[in-house]
């Protein structure tokens, strides 16, 4: 059974767009649920944050206390060791108290609603909820239905949308290859079947790269792709031609019924990246995956740990880039509540 | 008590004065200044340190400090604007020459020591203010102070830099009963 279903939300929350759900009128974050609809200046706001938050990695107190006494509850509707491990150093690395809930096997099991759910944990007082689930439109059905100060960070929602994994991508980019502007990037894989490649492409337009391309087999390219400003290719050889960036995706070997894919040999041969096929690319160029890797299916061994992979380096950007969402996001929950606190003195004392 | 200021001194002098103080507080407590390291606080702390380290001739580079991250109003006012990081050595053990351009509550000052305590343990830290106002809140008292000022209801100070430093006033637009 599904815990979740948009079809049964409101009128009015399917209304609102995520850009309208997640800023608040000043234009600050209040959530974080998608890269659609955000500016420029957040994303920026975002990286530079997180650029700062890298440094904490070398204090010999790995920790900041802005969100001491805070409560972070990480809501995981659908297993993910790796997203959640970082959220959790994260939270903790900015001195919150973190909830850790595997919701599937808990009290969704025990026949509770998710609104339900939801309302306890509200009780908790936890501050922020950093949600992952396997529908898409999750995380903006809970921002719109939970009270307005709990800030709500979306850790990957169905096919839709995975925005912190874009910005960490983004992050590992700049600090690489300076600003976006020049930049052809592709990315290589299941974009049919990727939140990830989604919120990639709507993050490079919105910082300005030169080109996004999507390369990948006709049958893992969602009908349209195009029209969220990418060039699309179905042969390696010519999308690599010249990038500077090279993004590879996992490819979901659970996606491999349905006659989607002849074999994972198949698919290597074709579209893996090895040092002959990473050859037609920028002699500068550099390569990452979002993890785990399927080492021999969509990448060669030699690429993934070779001089130009950066995927640890994503690895320590991602906890970053999740401090500085976090942060923002709880940040401007408590600006507006203090605002909302001034009005209403105000009020009471006119 | 202190004088109420209708026009700023001028920031050489109170370099001036800052080093003589210096000098003596070295000598006085034996410090070895060939192994003292000046950290300055983002943003005017910073041009500070980097004048009094020319002048005290001191050896190892300029450390610098950025305490958004440890301010204890994230509650109130959020996450700072702007940040510029912290560049620091390895501090363990080591004498430190904290520099800060305006000391007023204390609280920048008690931020930057938790800060330097997170990156290790120094030995000693002593603390250098181009300029104290009134309106302490924590026990922080500078070693060395360029002067200390009073100003009407409603002005605060800023210094200007990083090339020729000035005190300038500016409004904060607070009312004042």
């Amino acid at each position: 059974m599904n815990l979740f279903d948009l079809s049964q939300a409101s009128a009015d929350v399917r209304a609102a767009s995520p850009a309208q759900v997640q800023l608040d009128e000043q234009g600050r974050l209040r959530h974080f649920l998608d890269i659609e609809g955000l500016p420029r200046s957040v994303l920026t706001e975002i990286l530079d944050t997180a650029d700062h938050f890298r440094g904490i990695g070398d204090a010999e107190v790995k920790k900041v206390p802005l969100l001491r006494g805070r409560t972070v509850a990480n809501l995981f509707f659908e297993n993910s060791t790796r997203t959640r491990a970082t959220f959790e150093l994260a939270a903790k690395r900015l001195s919150a108290d973190v909830l850790n809930l595997d919701i599937k096997t808990s009290s969704a099991a025990k026949g509770e609603s998710l609104m339900d759910t939801l309302v306890n944990l509200e009780a908790m007082q936890a501050d922020a909820f950093v949600v992952r689930h396997g529908d898409s439109g999750a995380a903006h059905f809970i921002a719109s239905q939970i009270t307005p100060h709990v800030a709500i960070i979306n850790a990957g929602d169905g096919r839709h949308a995975h925005p912190t994994q874009a910005m960490l991508d983004m992050l590992t980019i700049r600090r690489h290859k300076g600003e976006f502007a020049h930049l052809r990037v592709a990315i290589v894989g299941d974009i049919l079947h990727s939140r990830v490649a989604r919120s990639q492409i709507q993050a490079l337009n919105t910082l300005g790269a030169a080109e996004v391309r999507v390369v990948a087999p006709q049958t893992l390219l969602p009908i349209g792709v195009e029209t969220l400003g990418c060039q699309v290719f179905t042969e390696l050889a010519a999308g690599l031609k010249d990038v500077d960036v090279v993004i590879m995706l996992r490819l979901q070997k659970e996606r491999m019924d349905g006659a989607l894919l002849p074999s994972e040999s198949e698919y290597y041969r074709r579209y893996g990246l090895t040092r002959e096929s990473l050859a037609h690319a920028h002699p500068d160029a550099v390569v990452m995956h979002p993890g785990p890797i399927n080492r021999g299916v969509e990448i060669e061994s030699a690429v993934a740990d070779g001089p130009r992979s950066l995927i640890l380096d994503q690895v320590t950007n991602g906890i970053a880039v999740r401090m500085a969402v976090l942060s923002m996001a709880v940040s401007g929950q408590m600006k507006a509540r203090a605002e909302r606190r001034g009005e209403r003195s105000r009020g009471a004392g006119a | 008590m202190h004088e109420e200021h209708e026009t700023l001194p001028e920031v050489e002098a109170l370099l001036e004065a800052m080093t003589e103080e210096l000098e003596l507080l070295f000598e006085r407590r034996e410090l070895d200044r060939e192994r003292l390291i000046p950290v300055g606080i983002h943003t005017g702390g910073v041009w500070v340190a980097q004048a009094l380290r020319k002048r005290l001739g001191l050896e190892e580079p300029l450390a610098t400090l950025d305490i958004g991250f440890w301010r204890d109003d994230f509650g109130h006012k959020g996450l700072p604007d702007g940040g510029q990081g912290s560049q620091l050595p390895d501090i363990e053990n080591r004498d430190l020459l904290l520099v800060d351009d305006v000391l007023m509550s204390g609280r920048t000052v008690r931020a930057a020591l938790n800060e330097l305590f997170d990156y290790g343990r120094p030995r000693r830290v002593l603390l250098a203010c181009l300029v104290e106002l009134p309106g302490r809140e924590l026990p922080v008292q500078p070693d060395a102070l360029g002067a200390n000022l009073a100003l009407a209801p409603g002005k605060r100070i800023k210094l200007e830099g990083p090339d020729n430093l000035r005190l300038t006033l500016v409004d904060t637009g607070e009312v004042t009963a």
